[in-house]
């Protein structure tokens, strides 16, 4: 293994992380947006009780990412960051406007026109966000930062609903209340199967439009990654159902996994389709051994630091305050 | 809108408005961890109060400094691609290490923020320590990759490509130490100052309560330590730049030809060749830089004009800063000597703080404004301009309107809630003495 692919692990393992604990964040508030019927107070009290503590260190993943990239491989971040303007700044502006208003809006609790607004604009931006990075990525995917393709758009929507069945899977266990977390389960098992249907469907519509990519998805490596996928979305809704919660997130988590991993594997070993292979991006060698050095370090800190925040906030425990 | 133009008024705008934040979130953890510190000692409510409600004022600002940080970080590529495809292999390293500062801080925000009962008090008052120590630590990191762009140095150029990459030399530019003491110094200088003016705004709307008193005074400490050391980093820094980046330096104390005895010029209206109205101390600027009346001062014109920077923004922002400095430096001295003799708050001494709130914040932004305006034209000084940078992204104009005006909406709603924070008179819950064990 050279340096070059241990920064592509660890980017996907970054990617992994991101889409899983800032992936539950997105799909928290798309569940608060979809909060309904006589229960929608409590459903947005569980969101915001399980997304509280942990959303900013959540957020980091995402920064982490963009730094490996322009650090390691600066070439490409910089072509991906032209082709890809627009879709990146209307996710950016998701992202700024959700994490303002989750602490806006629980600030002004108490003023019922300033709480609505800032609810309101707290899940139309969650679901703005990933819907524009998952349609960056679909652009990225087709190798001509295409963003407006039907392709593009569609990994988009796909982004989305992941996000929403990551967070039901992970909110499921964090919940006190007996109804609200019968209607988390609920939720988590039909978005898992949303999530089938929503990934047949750029699959479908680049056997159409995008000819090479969708025979570098029926490549091996891909099409494992994608039953694996969707294996690991079945033991979701094996698990939610016997209230396994806490497993269930680790099957969520692989699920997660497989498809990110899948998306790197079908491109290898190209960064860009077409445009740059991992190896024509990268910057020197001693930067990218320094950035592996400098990320063993952090690790040190980091990883006890993590599992501190998890054990006091996310320990799977039932909180007495949902 | 000119298409640089559009890209460095929306990189400058992002960056006006996240070194409040970024400024507040090294300096107010500090406060907070005095001030539970001091309450888990002397058992004085009032701390208590205090810890408890700035801590409330530090979740609405960190969250808001977290977001304007991404959008910074999405800047450097979405504006700058030419200057990430040729810098981010050189100081990533920087970038890499903030990331994890970065982390440090939002987890134990998160533990802190959330954690008041569900861990006991000492273990909660010691989660306020990593954030103390990340938050200048991952300032001064990215305050590295600033410095690099000032002194590029940590590499070879062959054949027009970057080779011969040493991250850890290229993490150490030379003008690092003036710069991350100078840059973190004034987080100190300007939490101090803006804590205490809201302080005596409250005590002059006659809000007498000991919590308002005790917070000024925890504030004024820490500023009264800040600012007379941040004068002395800022006469480090002039005189490092006046020898290292004297371009720079010539257009802060616009020098417009190498002079024996220069004299200090402070204020006025400079134009192209020339400066109205200023106050002119003769000899002045000579020996500040040399403890010499007739030392050579080096001018703008050693170097070709199209490699100079602006005079005039960068020569009043460092007069504002300066000046800023230095009255801000007067009102810690008087507050010093009003604590030392015991004399009660005064009016004046309130109104003097509150003023030296104001002239934190001027001081805070025209210091920056002085760094960037004086390294034009150029994003790394002697390797690329900025013209050469910029994205070649169509109708920037449109997300620099886009984006201030999401600053204008978070900076007015944020400005509200932080004086709904302040002004909740019902006392924060009972502290718990008692706690369960860190979990």
């Amino acid at each position: 293994m050279t340096p070059i692919h241990a920064v592509a692990g660890v980017g996907l393992a970054a990617l992994v992380l991101y889409a899983v604990l800032g992936g539950a964040d997105f799909g928290g508030g798309v569940w608060d947006l979809l909060a309904t019927g006589p229960r929608a107070a409590r459903q947005r009290g569980a969101v915001a009780a399980a997304i509280g503590p942990v959303w900013e260190a959540n957020h980091v993943w995402l920064i982490f990412t963009i730094v490996l990239l322009f650090t390691c491989f600066p070439a490409a971040f910089a072509d991906i960051a032209t082709g890809l303007y627009a879709p990146l700044t209307l996710a950016l502006v998701g992202i700024v406007l959700r994490g303002a208003a989750f602490v806006f809006r629980n600030y002004a609790a108490d003023v019922p026109a300033l709480a609505t607004s800032w609810t309101a604009i707290f899940g139309v931006a969650s679901l703005a966000a990933p819907f524009f990075l998952g349609d960056a990525v679909g652009a990225l995917a087709t190798g001509r930062y295409a963003w407006g393709s039907a392709f593009a758009l569609c990994v988009g929507v796909f982004a989305v609903a992941v996000c929403a069945q990551v967070a039901a899977v992970f909110i499921l266990a964090d919940i006190a209340d007996d109804d609200v977390r019968g209607d988390f389960r609920r939720r988590a098992v039909r978005s898992t199967i949303a999530v089938w249907i929503l990934g047949a469907l750029p699959a479908a519509v680049a056997a159409v439009t995008e000819p090479h990519l969708f025979a570098s998805l029926l490549r091996p490596f891909a099409l494992a990654a994608i039953g694996a996928g969707v294996v690991a979305g079945l033991v979701v809704i094996v698990l939610v159902s016997a209230r396994r919660d806490t497993a269930a997130r680790v099957a969520v988590g692989a699920e997660a996994t497989a498809i990110l991993a899948g998306w790197f594997g079908a491109q290898a070993p190209d960064l860009v389709p077409g445009r740059y292979t991992y190896s024509a991006a990268a910057s020197s060698s001693s930067m990218i051994v320094a950035f592996l050095v400098a990320t063993a370090l952090g690790a040190i800190v980091l990883v006890p630091s993590l599992a501190l925040l998890f054990r006091v906030f996310k320990s799977g425990a039932r909180s007495e305050r949902a | 809108m000119d298409h640089v133009i559009a890209a460095r008024a929306q990189m400058g705008a992002s960056l006006a408005f996240h070194i409040v934040f970024a400024a507040l979130g090294v300096g107010l953890p500090l406060l907070v961890f005095i001030c539970e510190g001091l309450w888990l000692r002397t058992r004085d409510r009032a701390y208590y109060d205090l810890a408890r409600t700035w801590s409330k004022g530090m979740a609405i600002l960190f969250a808001i400094g977290a977001v304007s940080g991404t959008i910074l970080a999405f800047e450097l590529g979405l504006l700058w691609p030419g200057f990430m495809r040729y810098a981010g292999g050189i100081i990533g390293l920087p970038f890499s290490l903030e990331g994890f500062a970065f982390f440090i801080e939002a987890i134990f925000i998160g533990l802190y923020l959330y954690g008041w009962d569900r861990l006991s008090p000492r273990a909660h008052w010691l989660c306020a320590l990593p954030i103390v120590i990340s938050g200048p630590v991952s300032a001064g990191f990215v305050t590295l990759a600033n410095a690099w762009m000032q002194m590029p140095t940590g590499f070879r150029i062959v054949d027009g490509r970057v080779t011969a990459v040493q991250p850890l030399v290229a993490m150490f530019p030379q003008p690092w130490k003036v710069q991350v003491t100078h840059g973190t110094i004034a987080a100190y200088a300007f939490t101090g100052f803006v804590v205490a003016a809201v302080c005596a705004v409250a005590w002059l709307r006659g809000d007498r309560r000991a919590v308002v008193l005790a917070g000024l005074r925890v504030a004024m400490v820490v500023a009264a330590i800040a600012v007379p050391t941040q004068i002395v980093s800022g006469d480090v820094s002039a005189r490092f730049d006046a020898e290292h980046e004297p371009v720079k330096f010539a257009a802060m104390e616009v020098v417009r030809h190498a002079t024996r005895g220069a004299p200090l010029t402070i204020g006025g209206i400079p134009s192209a060749g020339d400066i109205r109205y200023a106050l002119e101390i003769p000899k002045m600027l000579s020996f500040l830089v040399a403890f010499d009346f007739d030392a050579v001062v080096r001018g703008l014109d050693a170097v070709a004009p199209s490699d100079r920077p602006p005079v005039a923004p960068t020569h009043l922002s460092f007069d504002a800063m300066v000046g800023s400095g230095f009255f801000m430096l007067a009102v810690a001295l008087v507050w010093v000597v009003a604590t030392w003799r015991k004399l009660a708050m005064s009016r004046f001494l309130a109104v003097a703080i509150t003023v030296g709130g104001f002239a934190a914040l001027v001081a805070l932004e025209a210091g920056w404004f002085v760094t960037e305006f004086g390294r034009q034209p150029w994003i790394a000084v002697g390797l690329q301009r900025t013209t050469d940078a910029v994205t070649s992204a169509p109708n920037l104009e449109v997300a620099f309107y886009g984006f201030t005006l999401i600053y204008i909406v978070l900076g007015v709603t944020c400005a509200w809630l932080l004086r709904r924070v302040g002004h909740a008179h019902e006392p924060p819950s009972d502290p718990v003495v008692a706690g369960p064990a860190a979990a």
